[in-house]
């Protein structure tokens, strides 16, 4: 492999585009450092710019429009040796659609540096404006010139945190910038001045490039110079199992549960609360319950999208075999403990024929087939607690599983060192 | 006979699809959290040796890209919004040649419909991702075995033929708890990575015998390594429409069609003498499972296919179907997704769907259509 980090060809741009100014810089910027062109990734996306990734004798990366900083951020943080540079080329056009890229790169500290090749208007589409195009800077779809100022991208990027940014005119040897960003670990990024030959000076025949810098505001100087601060991708080895022995639940006995109405033995219970109320974990303990009885059992949760508010409703199926189908069929049983469980649980307490709705006292009744037995769940043990209340009330009536098993249950959750089981018990036999 | 130990416990199916994925050698999880996938994005922030909080879906694909350009097996997991971002940088991956799983979990849309509402409603989006309709691995797990199997086959698949695949499931799936035996649950077995090494000298998109390309890193100095998502030749290097560079684009394809059989799943209970072929797949498994049990209890006669690689769709499914004289398919959405990817937009009379969109399809509703088409 050769030396040289540019093939020795001619450069695939338009006479006396920047763009070409760049890669030459580029190579003499690596070989003032002393690199070899396989410890260079050099990044690129769609663009003028990016066709010259076939110029280079580095590894290349050519990815899509605007992406590239993206994409080299995660090569950066993908590798682990440290004397590979990644390397970033984007037009203004790519730096304009994937500005939050090249802020979140910069914000995150990724190990590269970022060349914005600006000549201020997408040049392979036919010369639109960019969001880097300075005000009054003319462009063949915007013959009156852009109406706005472009951005600076140096300050954006030197208050996300870039480590060295500078900005520089895309002519002559700028080579000394572009190694003293390269050589520095962290994000950098220099931003290069030109104007399109094709389409900028065209249209803007009076305008001299360093006019336009200056007009606009652009400052060509270091923005910012900090201490380097390599990055590290946080590796995290040998982390323990998502599984572990203590998520065993023992089996305390073999209960044989009485079948519900489904054809198959399954018992189906339809928890009905509010967000905040317990209702979720209560049904997953009925369940463990049922495990430590020896029966399958699943649980699924229903609530709306924001989590802290209105209803929470949880199906529990517990089974002697094993439970396939857990979508939402008619329950054998509900627990509805406050009024947004309610307005959910209506329609399926519409479909009992049978079975026990356990019901708290404040609620009006549904129209239902099945028995309905009242109690003052939020009354006696407050609404956080009701749905605890509701299980421990439910096994009491049915006798379906010994209440002991939920005891038992209720006691290995943390929600024990907050509230007794025998409040509840104790309630059970007032 | 001794009976092993039992050791039940009670678990959601993201754990399992989670715990398999970094025992088979996945290091890397990128992802932005969205309903319903957010479960395995909390446990892979607790369980992946990297983890990565990305700003959003597209940046999530990028940094994936950039970490299996580096050498990784990167995984993400999403639902279809976060996945509509995702498809143009899916595309340059396909066309890159990047091993990565992405873990879509279905959720009722179309736009941002109803996250907390299970589906089955992507997979067009998921067979149309590609522009020119490049077949892209998707596989589908229906079970919870599934869910701790075929996540490494998804990443060995995407090892082997160096591509995207997706894991498909969706919200009833992933975040429904279920009483399991851990000890039911086979050791996983890593990821091999393919061997490749360079003889001569090294061309990019070179393909081997099994027409996928040897890959090497970046973070290699020996050769140089060339990718881009451009039409390109075997050299990495951007073309126009050459006849080598459209065989390379062309070889996609082939790849993954000629290497199918490995990575062929489904589960096939046949009853002899039926005449009825019910096909599902995903989540309505479980319907269809007790729907096939209680119609056969009845003494009625049907064989179910629970199709696990869904796409692209296999010869196999086929010659299976043609055994039949009616194939009823079970899917939850409107259209009968899987239907028409089979059989096409034609109303032809031996192919019937079962289909509901905001509820899991019912063991009933099957049981009624087998009965209709006796």
């Amino acid at each position: 492999m050769s030396n040289t980090f540019i093939k020795d060809q001619v450069l695939p741009f338009c006479k006396g585009c920047g763009h070409s100014t760049i890669a030459i810089n580029t190579e003499k910027a690596l070989t003032k450092l002393g690199m070899n062109p396989l410890d260079v990734i050099l990044v690129t996306d769609i663009g003028c710019h990016g066709i010259i990734d076939k110029s280079f004798n580095t590894h290349t990366v050519h990815g899509l429009h605007g992406r590239s900083v993206a994409l080299g951020a995660g090569i950066s943080a993908g590798i682990t040796n440290p004397d590979k540079k990644v390397i970033v080329f984007i037009g203004d056009g790519g730096a304009t659609i994937g500005m939050q890229h090249i802020i979140d790169a910069a914000h995150n500290g990724y190990n590269m540096t970022v060349v914005i090749h600006n000549n201020m208007l997408y040049g392979m589409t036919g010369g639109q404006p960019s969001e880097y195009t300075p005000m009054g800077f003319k462009t063949p779809t915007k013959l009156s010139g852009s109406t706005k100022p472009s951005y600076d991208i140096c300050k954006i990027v030197a208050a996300a945190g870039g480590t060295y940014v500078r900005r520089v005119m895309g002519i002559g040897d700028f080579s000394d910038a572009l190694a003293e960003a390269f050589g520095r670990p962290g994000f950098s990024l220099v931003e290069v001045m030109e104007i399109c030959p094709s389409y900028g000076v065209k249209f803007n025949p009076e305008m001299k490039l360093s006019k336009v810098v200056e007009n606009a505001g652009l400052a060509t100087e270091v923005i910012a110079d900090l201490p380097a601060k390599p990055y590290a991708t946080d590796r995290r080895e040998a982390l323990p199992s998502l599984f572990s022995p203590s998520d065993v639940i023992p089996a305390q006995a073999e209960i044989r549960l009485q079948a519900g109405t489904s054809t198959h033995g399954e018992l189906r219970i339809m928890m009905c609360g509010s967000a905040g109320e317990g209702t979720q974990v209560a049904a997953e303990l009925l369940a463990r319950a049922g495990i430590r009885a020896g029966l399958h059992a699943t649980k699924k949760g229903s609530y709306p999208v924001t989590v802290g508010v209105g209803f929470s409703a949880a199906e529990v199926i517990l089974s002697p075999d094993e439970i396939n189908y857990t979508g939402t069929v008619t329950p054998d049983y509900m627990i509805i403990t406050s009024k947004d469980g309610l307005d959910f649980g209506r329609k399926a307490a519409g479909r009992m024929k049978s079975g026990k709705i356990f019901l708290d006292e404040s609620l009006e009744s549904p129209a239902t087939g099945a028995e309905i037995i009242r109690f003052p769940f939020r009354e006696k043990t407050g609404a956080r607690n009701a749905s605890f209340m509701g299980v421990f009330y439910f096994l009491h009536d049915t006798n379906l599983l010994p209440v002991e098993v939920m005891v038992d249950s209720f006691n290995e959750n943390k929600i024990s060192k907050k509230v007794s089981a025998d409040q509840f018990l104790q309630l059970l036999t007032a | 006979m001794m009976m092993k130990k039992k050791q039940i416990i009670f678990t959601d199916s993201s754990k399992l699809i989670t715990e398999s994925l970094v025992r088979a050698g996945a290091d890397v999880f990128i992802g932005y959290p969205i309903t319903p996938a957010n479960l395995l994005y909390a446990y892979s922030e607790r369980r992946f040796p990297i983890f990565f909080a990305a700003p959003d879906e597209i940046t999530t694909l990028q940094w994936m890209s950039g970490f299996a350009v580096a050498g990784h097996l990167p995984v993400t997991a999403t639902s279809f919004p976060g996945y509509a971002l995702m498809i143009e940088s899916i595309n340059m991956a396909y066309m890159m040649e990047l091993p990565m799983v992405i873990v879509l979990i279905q959720r009722l849309g179309p736009a941002t419909g109803t996250a907390t509402c299970g589906a089955q409603g992507d997979l067009n989006v998921v067979n149309g991702t590609l522009s020119g309709g490049y077949p892209l691995p998707c596989l589908s797990m229906s079970s919870i075995s599934d869910c701790w199997e075929l996540p490494p086959k998804a990443l060995q698949m995407a090892a082997d033929l160096r591509t995207p695949v997706v894991l498909l499931s969706s919200k009833e799936e992933v975040m429904t708890y279920r009483s399991i035996d851990m000890s039911d649950l086979g050791e996983v077995q890593p990821v091999k990575k393919p061997e490749f090494s360079v003889k001569d000298s090294y061309l990019p998109y070179a393909p081997a015998e099994n027409l996928v390309p040897g890959f090497l890193p970046v973070t290699q100095d020996e050769y140089q390594v060339r990718i881009t998502a451009s039409t390109h030749d075997a050299t990495g290097i951007i073309q126009n429409t050459t006849p080598a560079a459209l065989g390379n684009t062309a070889r996609l394809s082939q790849k993954i069609r000629k290497n199918l059989d490995h990575y062929l799943y489904y589960d096939y209970d046949r009853q002899e003498g039926a005449k009825t072929l019910l096909i599902t797949y995903g989540i309505t498994t479980q319907a269809a499972a007790d729907a096939i049990r209680d119609y056969r209890e009845s003494g009625n006669k049907a064989s179910l296919l629970v199709m696990k690689t869904l796409l692209p769709v296999h010869a196999k499914y086929f010659e299976i179907c043609n055994d039949y004289d009616h194939v009823i398919i079970a899917e939850e959405n409107l259209e009968g997704e899987l239907r028409k990817i089979m059989f096409g937009q034609a109303d032809i009379g031996r192919v019937i769907g079962v289909n509901k969109i905001g509820q899991m399809i019912e063991p009933g509703e099957i049981i009624k259509t087998l009965e209709d088409h006796e």
